[in-house]
């Protein structure tokens, strides 16, 4: 049992009485909402007998589970030999840069031929910071002038990806908060200029969440979804204290599963979202 | 024009209008509703229940019991009391030399640019700030702090590639503040996660070895329950002095704000409200309370009735 609920779990098995409003708190703590979190007390509450520990862990973890559908086969190549371009995007200093360089090596290690698209044109050394990553990992990168349209970089990727024959291409982007309409609107011309080349691309547009981010991070995939359809998330930084609870709600309240996650900032530290790992984990 | 919280609020009372007189009892479920709303907006659970506590006895007061409006009056107590806790004892920037600034906090949150966004608030004030780069792990960081360094025209510390001894920079940066007639040394520091034993040991070394009048800590104000956690952590290992709340350019409602202050008892000094150098200012307790509580021009309707 994740150190979580341990101090919990004492408590209610040494007592007759429940508190309902811990167990509550530890369920907020996970930053799962306070909806979801008085929903599965609720739950509890309604088995009508005496609970235990045990209860507690298996109803939330059975009530999380079934928000969160199975896990997805792995990304593969195409079949037409055409690139598969994934485009990263959120808001800002969530790991976009990081987890497109991680997920990069992740398809690297299966295999995969990979090409980056430095597409954050805009924070200061942006660029430099995937071209590190690009040259440790041994993975080419595309990038642009300084300032250059972020949508013409993807452009000249996609063109050498298509032509070189890279299975994958990865748009990294630049950070955006989902209020500014603008760079909200860049996002969309990003996505448009992509499928020139290939109507069906990108074939998958992936936000980047932190798992320290509060309820703040439903309104902004909601807000990236409206931008551009996400195919799924990418929650980072699960190695601190935060548990990403965020993510149940974004798949509960859009639709929108998890992908991937980051556990570090090194380039192992990433992987392929495990939904029984990942409820387990979370109390 | 009236906000969801304290419509719903009033209806709470209303209803019981028809019931009869308004009861403790009334008050405590219709300030559920209250700590719903800090819920939603991310202030962590215990802050918000000793926070409700201290407002139900204000609230039991003659003046919501007879109100028209019991709701607003409510909103208003909460908001006048989350004013006065996220401001009370506002301290200035101690920057008494040797002035040395540390900027710490998770990955991520903003540190780079809130030091770079400080340097240039510093400079406009008349002094002579300098940047240091101590983060040796983040790729490209040094080349960040030295970018954003350039745009706002202060000298930047800028360590040797490879270098990972963050103490052997530190010093070297201190001898080289000397010969740079700076006045305030700002330290950029690399992220890190408070449950991270090693980094948080480098960074209290650090600490040890620059003795910063002020160390501050940057949050990301769409932080959430772990506000608490990260604080604490902070303040436990290296002596926090102010928070810097970054990002308030979105719409996060910012209960990370009031968790922070309410646990380490320190004062939020600064906001970032966007990727620009010049969107740094100080803080404003009266708004960031009406942005938690998620009411906009509430208040001021009332004090005007
Ligand atoms: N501990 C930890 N740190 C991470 C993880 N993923 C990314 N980081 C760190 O988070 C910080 C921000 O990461 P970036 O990849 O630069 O984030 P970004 O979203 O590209 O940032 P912007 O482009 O500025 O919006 C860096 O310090 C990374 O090393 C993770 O899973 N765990
Ligand atoms: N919109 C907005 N973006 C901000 C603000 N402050 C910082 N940022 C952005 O947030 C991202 C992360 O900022 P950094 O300064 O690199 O954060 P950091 O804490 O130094 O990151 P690490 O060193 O990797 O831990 C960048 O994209 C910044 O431009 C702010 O107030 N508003
Ligand atoms: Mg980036
Ligand atoms: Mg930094």
């Amino acid at each position: 049992m994740a150190g979580f609920f341990k101090k919990l779990y004492n408590k209610v098995t040494n007592r007759a009485d429940i508190d309902w409003e811990e167990i509550e708190a530890e369920l907020i703590g996970a930053d799962l909402g306070a909806r979801t979190s008085m929903e599965i007390v609720d739950e509890l509450q309604n088995l009508g007998r005496k609970i235990d520990a045990d209860d507690i862990i298996d109803v939330t973890r059975r009530h999380i589970a079934e928000i969160l559908p199975a896990d997805p086969a792995p990304i593969a190549p195409r079949e037409d030999g055409k690139p598969f371009v994934i485009l990263v995007v959120g808001v800002n200093g969530t790991g976009k840069t990081t987890s497109t360089a991680k997920l990069a090596k992740l398809l690297k290690n299966q295999g995969h031929s990979v090409l980056l698209a430095a597409a954050d044109t805009f924070r200061a050394a942006a660029v430099e910071q995937l071209e590190r990553w690009s040259q440790r990992l041994e993975i080419d990168m595309v990038k642009g002038p300084p300032n250059a349209d972020p949508s013409s970089v993807c452009y000249k990727a996609h063109q050498k990806a298509i032509t070189d024959g890279y299975q994958f291409l990865i748009c990294d982007t630049a950070g955006r908060i989902h209020t500014r309409h603008n760079l909200m609107e860049e996002l969309g011309k990003i996505h448009r200029t992509i499928s020139k080349q290939d109507d069906s691309a990108p074939h998958m547009n992936l936000i980047v969440v932190d798992a320290t981010t509060g309820g703040n991070a439903l309104v902004q995939a909601k807000e990236f979804n409206k931008a551009i359809d996400l195919d799924g998330l990418i929650i980072t930084k699960l190695d601190g204290s935060g548990k990403g609870g965020v993510g149940v709600i974004i798949q509960k309240e859009l639709g929108i599963p998890p992908r991937y996650i980051g556990l570090g900032e090194e380039p192992e530290q990433f992987k392929a979202f495990d939904r029984d790992e990942f409820v387990s984990e979370i109390i | 024009m009236f906000n969801a919280l304290s419509e719903s609020l009033d209806n709470t009372f209303r209803n019981l209008r028809g019931v009869g007189k308004i009861s403790e009892k009334n008050i405590t479920d219709a300030l559920r509703e209250v700590r719903l709303s800090l819920l939603e907006a991310d202030v962590e659970f215990s802050v918000a229940k000793a926070f409700i506590a201290t407002v139900k006895e204000q609230a039991m007061g003659e003046k919501v019991m007879k109100s028209i409006k019991p709701g607003e009056q409510i909103v208003k107590i909460f908001n006048d009391e989350l004013t006065k806790l996220l401001g009370g004892d506002q301290a200035p920037m101690d920057l008494n030399p040797p002035a040395h600034i540390l900027i710490c906090g998770l990955n991520g949150a903003g540190k780079t640019t809130t030091s770079a966004k400080l340097a240039l608030r510093l400079k406009k004030d008349g002094r002579r700030p300098l940047l240091i780069a101590c983060d040796l792990y983040r790729p490209a960081a040094i080349d960040q702090l030295k970018t954003l360094a350039e745009q706002v025209e202060v000298p930047c510390f800028a360590p040797e590639a490879g270098e990972t001894d963050v103490l052997k920079v530190a010093k070297q940066a201190l001898s080289w503040a000397k010969e740079q007639n700076g006045t305030v040394l700002i330290f950029d520091t690399a992220g890190r996660q408070e449950v991270d034993e090693t980094l948080i040991e480098e960074l209290k070394q650090l600490n040890k070895l620059i003795e910063p009048k002020e160390t501050l800590l940057v949050a990301d104000s769409a932080t959430g329950q772990q506000a608490v956690s990260v604080a604490q952590s902070f303040d436990a290992a290296v002596g926090l002095t102010g928070i810097v709340l970054t990002k308030l350019d979105g719409d996060a409602r910012g209960g990370a704000a009031l968790s922070m202050r309410a646990v380490t008892g320190k004062p939020i000094k600064y906001i970032g409200e966007g990727e620009k150098m010049d969107q740094f200012t100080e803080f404003y307790p009266d708004r960031m309370a009406s942005r938690i509580l998620g009411m906009g021009d509430i208040v001021s309707m009332v004090e005007h009735a």
